[in-house]
């Protein structure tokens, strides 16, 4: 079922290692609408480099990423329809 | 069938596949990439947690490969589903415990299962006649073809010229003559082709991108199978096959002793799992007891992860051991010589 895009979605993906945060974050999307925004927070630093570059080529925006002590944040805008 | 012809491309991350889907989106055909995760992946996981990894470019090669040819990629998690390919396969195992050609079949006909929940007409591998002693000869490709349930709406653009047409050549979804004619294990007409498409460091992985191929590894998944009793595993299961020093005193329990600082941290996620040993004197490697180790056992375990701490040549060192969800307790034991651990307790 599709959500709205009113407000921020977050996906913990902690203490899973790559790809299935990437795995993840394609079933979250999915299921959000699109201009939504979802906050994906993991513990593998391999999201830095493979989650955007899954946005790239599936179209979507990483609005930012940065790391927060042993974390990583990754926000993805969602591609309009 | 759709105006403009849709395939989807079995992107394994390697240079191969990533040349067919070039190939084919060339020609104009709108092409998708999939890559699956079965929990056996090479990269990714080790470089994760070993420190000493740490600066190691951390890509997705598959991920990596979609952006060279522009393409969309999705990866999908096969894992679970893909125990009964490891545990029982039809075609049986290669040089180690790797199923190679029941894996093909495996991953063409999830392929073909999104091909048809997606609407997309064919499907694209990187395959060679050749290439692979188990997986890759004249006559397996049929067998992957029919058992996939693919039959000819599998098209491998880097051989197809040796292969009877398939659908997509027939209807003219894609012109023949513009396909290859590869053959053999020969690197030099993939490398000539890369060169052609501009594509440099390509992923190169030798004995492919697979742990079950890997001799050590294979040794370490039949010693879990045999000391169970049951070839099963779990996720899990293969996480911690793919690192530490794996040491087996008896049948019915294994030590699994962290080799360096990032295995140390992964372990420790494990903790409420297993028994769980640490020198408290000096530092040392964190070590999991797997199995159904006794106090003299414990002891035993205890003694050999003091071993392969910085108080190897202590006369008597503390341990802490934590029974998976219990409470830690003191023990006093003398690390283990290393002449005292038989060659055949390493797994």
């Amino acid at each position: 079922m599709s959500e709205t895009a009113d407000s921020r979605k977050e996906l913990d993906a902690r203490g899973l290692l790559c790809p299935m945060p990437v795995i993840r974050t394609e079933e979250r999307i999915k299921q959000l609408a699109p201009g939504s925004v979802l906050e994906v927070r993991a513990s593998d630093p391999g999201v830095l480099y493979d989650i955007p570059s899954w946005c790239r080529v599936n179209g979507h925006t990483v609005l930012k990423s940065r790391e927060e002590f042993e974390e990583q944040v990754v926000i993805v805008r969602v591609k309009d329809a | 069938m759709s105006e403009q012809p849709k395939a989807v491309a079995l992107l394994s991350g390697g240079l191969d596949s990533m040349l067919a889907a070039k190939v084919v989106a060339e020609q104009g055909v709108h092409v998708e990439g999939i890559n699956f995760f079965t929990g056996f992946c090479v990269e990714g996981h080790t470089h994760a947690i070993r420190q000493k990894d740490k600066d190691k470019a951390k890509r997705n090669n598959a991920l990596w490969s979609a952006e060279q040819v522009s393409i969309k990629c999705h990866i999908v998690d096969i894992s679970q589903e893909y125990v009964s390919v490891v545990t029982n396969p039809k075609h049986g195992y290669g040089q180690n415990l790797n199923p190679c050609l029941d894996c093909k079949g495996f991953m063409v006909a999830k392929a073909r299962e999104w091909m048809e929940a997606n609407g997309f007409d064919f499907i694209i591998t990187g395959e060679v006649i050749g290439q692979r002693p188990k997986s890759q000869r004249r006559d397996t490709f049929p067998v992957v073809a029919e058992e996939s349930g693919a039959g000819d709406r599998l098209l491998r653009p880097l051989c197809a010229k040796r292969l009877e047409p398939t659908l997509p050549e027939r209807e003219g979804w894609v012109d023949r003559e513009q396909l290859h004619d590869f053959t053999g294990r020969s690197r030099k007409p993939q490398m000539q082709l890369a060169a052609q498409y501009g594509f440099e460091d390509y992923a190169q992985p030798a004995g492919g991108c697979c742990f079950l191929t890997d001799e050590h590894f294979s040794r370490k998944l039949a010693d879990l199978w045999q000391a169970r009793g049951t070839r099963e595993y779990d996720l899990d299961d293969i996480m911690l096959l793919k690192l530490g020093r794996h040491i087996r005193p008896a049948d019915h329990y294994k030590l699994i002793i962290a080799r360096e600082e990032g295995e140390n941290r992964f372990l420790q996620g494990y903790r409420k799992r297993f028994h769980a040993v640490r020198d408290l004197d000096n530092p040392g490697p964190l070590a999991l007891v797997e199995g159904e180790p006794d106090s003299d056992d414990l002891d035993t375990a205890a003694s050999i992860t003091a071993r392969y701490g910085k108080g190897k040549m202590a006369d008597r060192v503390r341990t802490e051991i934590t029974p998976p969800g219990g409470e830690p307790y003191l023990a006093e034991v003398a690390p283990m010589s290393p002449g005292r651990i038989p060659e055949q307790w390493h797994v």
